[in-house]
């Protein structure tokens, strides 16, 4: 009994935890994928590194959910379904932010995965899909701040204050300043002087 | 193989000149400059992944055909 009881609880806390990690690297994703957009570069950053860590921080925020999801589900305290992480607000269990963190997956299994054909798939379809980005981080959050168990803490609301900050920084960056000014031009190599 | 470039398509992002500077340089504004002579097995896998990592897919590797 008391075995049972404290393991519910390690997923519990697991469950908090690798959702808290996720946000943390869908927000670096994000900014990153604004970064490559926008082609903020310099001699000591390139393009390259941009670009394959926004590739590899989105596979990995996929592993955490993957644990997040696992974890919720498996944790027997509250009911929660498989089905209830993919189909949108079909839980008995807070069914509006549980479907908003449904809906934020379904949407990065999308992006990701046009991401992964994208040289198959051709560029005009992996683009548009690649916009649900825009919508699937903003849902993300609304998710954390509704359904998490931290969402009282002080620490939590800094975690949730400070990626949306980052985000509106660069996505601001991005589509407000214009683009002549941010359109740098060093190349790394190769490049005539 | 070689390495070819659409030239409508490139937005001059500058990745490739990056990742496979063996066949590929900038113009003064940044946009490439593609040797298209052979591409041999060593180069081959930075071929590749400049193709892949293009942001806009405007890199192509084709077949070097005889007599071109
Ligand atoms: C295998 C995974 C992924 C790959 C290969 C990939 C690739 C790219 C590339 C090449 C760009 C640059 C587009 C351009 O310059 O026009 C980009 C932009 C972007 N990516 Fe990703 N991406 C992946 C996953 C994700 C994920 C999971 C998210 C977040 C949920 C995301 C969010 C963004 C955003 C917000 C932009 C900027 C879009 C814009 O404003 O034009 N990406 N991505
Ligand atoms: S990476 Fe693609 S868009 Fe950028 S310069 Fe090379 S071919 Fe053009």
């Amino acid at each position: 009994m008391i075995v049972a009881a404290t393991s519910t609880k390690a997923l519990w806390y697991l469950t908090r935890g690798s959702g808290i990690v996720s946000l943390v690297l869908l927000t670096a994703s994000v900014v990153l994928g604004v970064s490559t957009a926008a082609r903020w570069a310099s001699a000591k950053w390139p393009r390259f590194i941009t670009e394959g860590l926004h590739k590899n921080i989105s596979l990995l925020s996929i592993v955490f959910l993957a644990v997040h999801i696992a974890t919720a589900v498996l944790d027997g305290y509250v009911h929660i379904r498989w089905i209830d992480a993919v189909v949108p607000f079909t839980s008995t269990y807070r069914p509006f932010w549980l479907g908003l963190g449904a809906l934020a997956f379904d949407m990065l299994l999308a992006v990701i995965v046009t991401s992964l054909l994208r040289v198959r798939i051709g560029h005009r379809i992996w683009r548009a899909v690649h916009w649900l980005a825009y919508g699937c981080w903003p849902i993300a959050v609304l998710h954390g701040l509704g359904a998490g168990s931290d969402n009282g803490q002080q620490w939590m609301l800094f975690i949730d204050l400070a990626a949306v900050a980052v985000v509106a920084t660069a996505v601001f960056a991005r589509f407000v300043v214009p683009a002549t000014t941010h359109r740098t031009n060093t190349p790394l190599v190769g490049g005539r002087a | 193989m070689k390495i070819r470039v659409d030239p409508i398509v490139c937005d001059g992002h500058g990745v490739c000149a990056e990742l496979f500077p063996e066949r590929i340089s900038l113009d003064d504004w940044g946009y490439p400059i593609v040797d298209d002579s052979p591409i041999d097995d060593r180069l081959l896998p930075h071929a590749k992944r400049a193709v892949e990592q293009c942001p806009v897919i405007a890199l192509r590797l084709e077949r070097a055909l005889a007599g071109r």
